[in-house]
Parts: C-alpha cells; sequence; structure tokens
C-alpha cells in the first residue's frame, strides 16, 4: 500500500503537511509555482496566515481547526487566498487540502500554471473553459447588443426628424414640450407659416416647393440659438420653441429678423419665387396656465390674428385675443394640429 | 438553429473570398435576410440552402466548404479563442482526440443553444482512431475534419484525416496519427490572455 505521503504527493498538488511542532514537513508540486521558497523545514504559520474561522497563534490552536474549512493566505503573496480542509494526522500534526477557490482565474494568469498543476480529477479545467468560453460568448453579446443600440438610436432620431429638411417633426416638438413642461424654465413658442407657399408649391411644382422649405430650415437655424427647438410640423408650418428666452425685445428681434430674411426674393431653378411669413408669438409666463400646450395653442391664435391683420407681420398672444381657436371668427383648419 | 452556425458560414466566405461573393450567395439562396447575427436563432433551413448558393457562387464542392470552414475557425486570427477552447481538450494532439466524446457537452457549456451532433471516438489500434458524429447539423464531419486538421497542425502532429461517408446514420472519419511530434508545438498557456472576437 501506497504510504500517506507518497499518496499526497501524488494526488494533492495543494496539499500542506505540518508535523507536530508546527513545522512544514512536506508541500505539494504547486507551490514551487506560487513564487515562494519551498517552506518545508519553516514555521507553518509563519509561511501562512490563516483567517478564518480563527487565526491560530500556535500549533495546539491549528490542531483545533481540525475538520474545519479553513481560509488561509500566503504571507509573501498576500493577494494570494486559498482554502481547504484542515485535518489531523494522527500523530499530532496537520493535513491541510487547499485550492484557490474562485481566485483560480488569476491565479492561472498571475503565476503561469499549467493543466499539470492542478489534479486530474479536479474541475479547474472546465471551470477555466467556462471562463474564457463566457468571455467569448459574452464579448459576441455585447458587440450584438452595442450595434442593436446604434441601430435604435439611428430610429429613434429619424423618427423625430423631418426628412427634408432636417427640423424636429411634430413628435419630437411633443417630446420637447412635455420636458418643458415638467421643467421650471420659461420659454417663449413662435408659431410660423409661410405665406404664398401654396401658390408656389402649385405653380412651380413639388421640387421648387421642397427647396423654398429647404432654404427656410437654413434661415430658422441662422436665427436661432443652439438651444432653440426648430420643428417643421407640417406642410408649412414651423414651430420655434425658445427654452429661457422671454424677453419682448429680442423675440421682437428674432420674428422680425426671420421674416425679413424668408421675404427675400430668390431664384430656384431659375424660377423667381417670392414667398412670405406670418409668426404667432406666446410666452410660457403670459400663459394663463403653464402647461406647454396652451402656450403653443395661444401661439397659434397670435399667429392667426397676425395672418388677419395682413401677412408678414408678427404678434404676440394677448388675453383679448381669446384662450381658444374657436373664440376666432375665422374657421379651424382641420390640417393643424394633425 | 444557432446564429453562430451562420454568422461562421457569413465570417468565412467573406473573410476568404471577399463580402461581395458573401452577397451573392444571400441572394442566390433566397432568403429573406442579408446577414446573420451570432447570438440570434435562425430557421435551420436557411442552412442548407446558404451551402448549396455558396456551393454554386464559389464553384466548389459543399464539402469541401464545410471542411475549410473547419480549418478556418481554428487557424483565423478573429476566431483565436476556437482555438484555445479545443486546446482544453488535451496535451496532445490524441488526448485532444480522446476528448472529443466531450465536445457536444463543452460546446454547450460554452454557449447554451448550440447543439452539435454527438460524437463517438474508438480507437481500434495504437495511433488509429474513429469518429463517429450522428445527428444535425447534417455534414459537421466535414468541418470536423478541417477543425481537426489544423489542430494536428497547431499540435505539431502529422496525422491522416479522412472523411469515409455514412455508415449506419453517422458520419464516419478515420484519423491516422504517424507522429505524435513531427514540428514544433504551436504552444498553449492557460494563462495567455486571448481576448478574441466570440466568431
Amino acid at each position: 500500500m501506497i504510504s500517506a505521503p507518497d499518496l499526497l504527493r501524488a494526488l494533492r498538488p495543494l496539499h500542506v503537511w505540518v508535523g507536530p511542532t508546527g513545522h512544514v514537513r512536506q508541500v505539494g508540486k504547486s507551490f514551487a509555482k506560487l513564487g515562494i521558497d519551498d517552506p518545508t523545514g519553516q514555521r507553518f504559520l509563519e509561511v501562512f496566515e490563516v483567517q478564518r474561522p480563527k487565526k491560530p497563534s500556535k500549533m495546539a490552536d491549528l490542531r483545533g481547526l481540525a475538520g474545519q474549512v479553513v481560509r488561509l493566505r500566503v504571507r509573501s503573496e498576500p493577494g494570494l487566498g486559498l482554502r481547504g480542509l484542515l485535518i489531523e494526522d494522527q500523530t499530532d500534526g496537520v493535513i491541510l487540502d487547499l485550492s484557490f477557490g474562485m481566485a483560480v482565474v488569476d491565479a492561472v494568469q498571475r503565476y503561469g500554471l499549467t493543466a499539470q498543476d492542478f489534479a486530474p480529477s479536479d474541475l479547474v479545467m472546465e471551470l477555466l473553459f467556462l471562463q474564457e468560453a463566457k468571455s467569448s460568448a459574452m464579448a459576441a453579446s455585447f458587440s450584438l447588443n452595442s450595434r442593436l443600440n446604434g441601430a435604435r438610436l439611428a430610429a429613434e432620431t429619424e423618427a423625430l426628424t423631418d426628412g427634408l429638411t432636417g427640423l424636429h417633426n411634430r413628435r419630437g416638438l411633443d417630446g420637447a414640450l412635455e420636458r418643458l413642461g415638467q421643467s421650471d424654465t420659461e420659454y417663449a413658442i413662435l408659431q410660423m407659416d409661410l405665406d404664398r407657399f401654396k401658390q408656389v408649391n402649385d405653380t412651380l411644382g413639388h421640387g421648387v416647393g421642397d427647396a423654398v422649405l429647404k432654404r427656410v430650415a437654413g434661415v430658422l437655424r441662422a436665427h436661432t440659438r443652439q438651444d432653440d427647438l426648430l420643428v417643421r410640423a407640417g406642410g408649412d408650418e414651423f414651430v420655434i420653441v425658445c427654452p429661457g428666452l422671454t424677453d419682448t425685445a429680442r423675440l421682437n428681434a428674432l420674428a422680425g429678423g426671420l421674416i425679413r430674411d424668408i421675404s427675400e426674393p430668390l431664384v430656384i431653378e431659375g424660377q423667381d419665387v417670392a414667398i412670405g411669413a406670418s409668426i404667432g408669438i406666446a410666452v410660457s409666463q403670459t400663459a394663463a396656465r403653464r402647461d406647454p400646450k396652451t402656450t403653443v395653442t395661444f401661439a397659434d391664435i397670435a399667429l392667426y390674428a397676425a395672418k388677419r391683420s395682413g401677412r408678414g407681420q408678427h404678434l404676440f398672444w394677448s388675453p383679448d385675443m381669446g384662450n381658444s381657436l374657436v373664440e376666432l371668427d375665422l374657421p379651424v383648419p382641420t390640417s393643424r394640429g394633425a | 438553429m444557432h446564429g453562430l452556425i451562420f454568422r461562421t458560414l457569413e465570417a468565412f466566405i467573406s473573410d476568404t473570398f471577399g463580402p461581395e461573393n458573401w452577397t451573392r450567395v444571400v441572394v442566390l439562396s433566397d432568403l429573406p435576410v442579408t446577414g446573420f447575427e451570432a447570438m440570434l436563432q435562425y430557421d435551420g433551413d436557411y442552412f442548407p440552402q446558404l451551402l448549396s448558393a455558396a456551393a454554386h457562387v464559389l464553384d466548389r464542392p459543399e464539402s469541401v466548404i464545410l471542411e475549410d470552414i473547419g480549418t478556418y475557425l481554428i487557424t483565423h486570427q478573429n476566431h483565436a479563442s476556437v482555438r484555445r477552447l479545443m486546446r482544453f481538450g488535451g496535451e496532445t494532439f490524441s488526448e485532444l482526440l480522446h476528448s472529443l466524446d466531450d465536445l457536444p457537452g463543452r460546446t454547450r457549456l460554452a454557449v447554451s443553444g448550440l447543439d452539435l451532433p454527438q460524437v463517438e471516438v474508438r480507437q481500434p489500434a495504437a495511433g488509429s482512431f474513429t469518429i463517429f458524429c450522428r445527428g444535425k447539423p447534417a455534414g459537421f464531419g466535414h468541418v470536423l475534419v478541417g477543425l481537426l486538421r489544423a489542430m494536428a497542425d497547431d499540435y505539431g502532429t502529422l496525422a491522416l484525416l479522412d472523411h469515409r461517408g455514412q455508415r449506419d446514420g453517422a458520419e464516419v472519419i478515420e484519423v491516422t496519427v504517424v507522429e505524435a511530434a513531427f514540428a514544433d508545438d504551436r504552444g498553449f498557456s492557460l494563462a495567455e490572455v486571448a481576448i478574441a472576437e466570440g466568431a
């Protein structure tokens, strides 16, 4: 029958056999890889620090841990934790059968361990295999997720953008109004309709009409600030939301500048094009309620008032204009708000 | 069928013959897709259609394409992780052959839902192995031949591999290990950090 020390040597690459005096009598072959000098003959407690379940200070304490799972570390390699079973050898010494536990992945990297450093019956190779396989599968999964996320962001942006002008569309406006409604920011809303756009579209064709709309978008971009939201709400209707801008003089200048530049005569595809614009303005402070939808309605009312008083004008909403479109003596166009 | 299988076919054809040939394969196969994702499931019927289209576009037998896919998986830089995972099978090429019984299990452990045929290995004489593959996907035996041929090179082992066709519902592969240490072993260290794209 094989002797106990030979049996340990053959089967357990990470065992420690401690004699009755507390000195190491034998260690498994894998300790040589861990960057520690052969501990044979040294005091066990000087080479290893037992951390759990109790810290023994002498050999008798160590024997007291027999039958228990202990956690310990190598003093010269403080980052290296080991755990295992401690048993008595029945000659007043103890035997510890150790393993790396979950730290095995790090230990393999750090000490360049190979399959021979582990007992063949140990599942450590399966664990390492699984770890590598999992990393590869996760990498593939992450790459799929990031591609899907990119596609989602692109689709979201597209869903909120007007394809022709690159301005926001009505869905983008609704989202922005919702966010404004939840904040304390004061803001102004400008509703703008182009004048004589329908004639341009009908007589000069959609190509010219599209070019006009793109040019109007350019004018809007040139006159507004980075934070302003520019919306093509449909057809020839535009909305500008100006967070933090409620000053009447500045809004006057903005609306006046927009109307002036949009009304500049131009030549598109060899055709003379003359359009104009009317603007209604409502400021959140003057709105009866803070609800952005109400402010939009007030800007709408002001726009109709501006159109009624002659085109190419801008007007601020005022209480005498009324609170709802149906109070005006104008028919409510069905296209609005579509 | 697992997206990894489709993705492997796509990557093999794109990397080896150019993306334009993959596009021709997809168009010819008349499938309602333009590309495949590794981590999605697809209809298993797509695979034979794609393979037959690939054989037409690349003007070579399906078995050759499958075998080349096996070799490609082991040798191409983009799939270094496959080679490493195979090297976990054993210290020598013969040990690797003995571990092939575990291949479907290991594969499932790596990627749940990726089902491979049942593999059975016999060693009728020293240096002589017979491998049986039973189940879907059909033609996996050819992939295994290419894969093992590349692995033999990896271990520096001179081995002869031959796909013997079907016998009793199983694909049969015969392997003869001529010389275990014929050339340099490319080596395998557990500690080597190999972060590679997951096929």
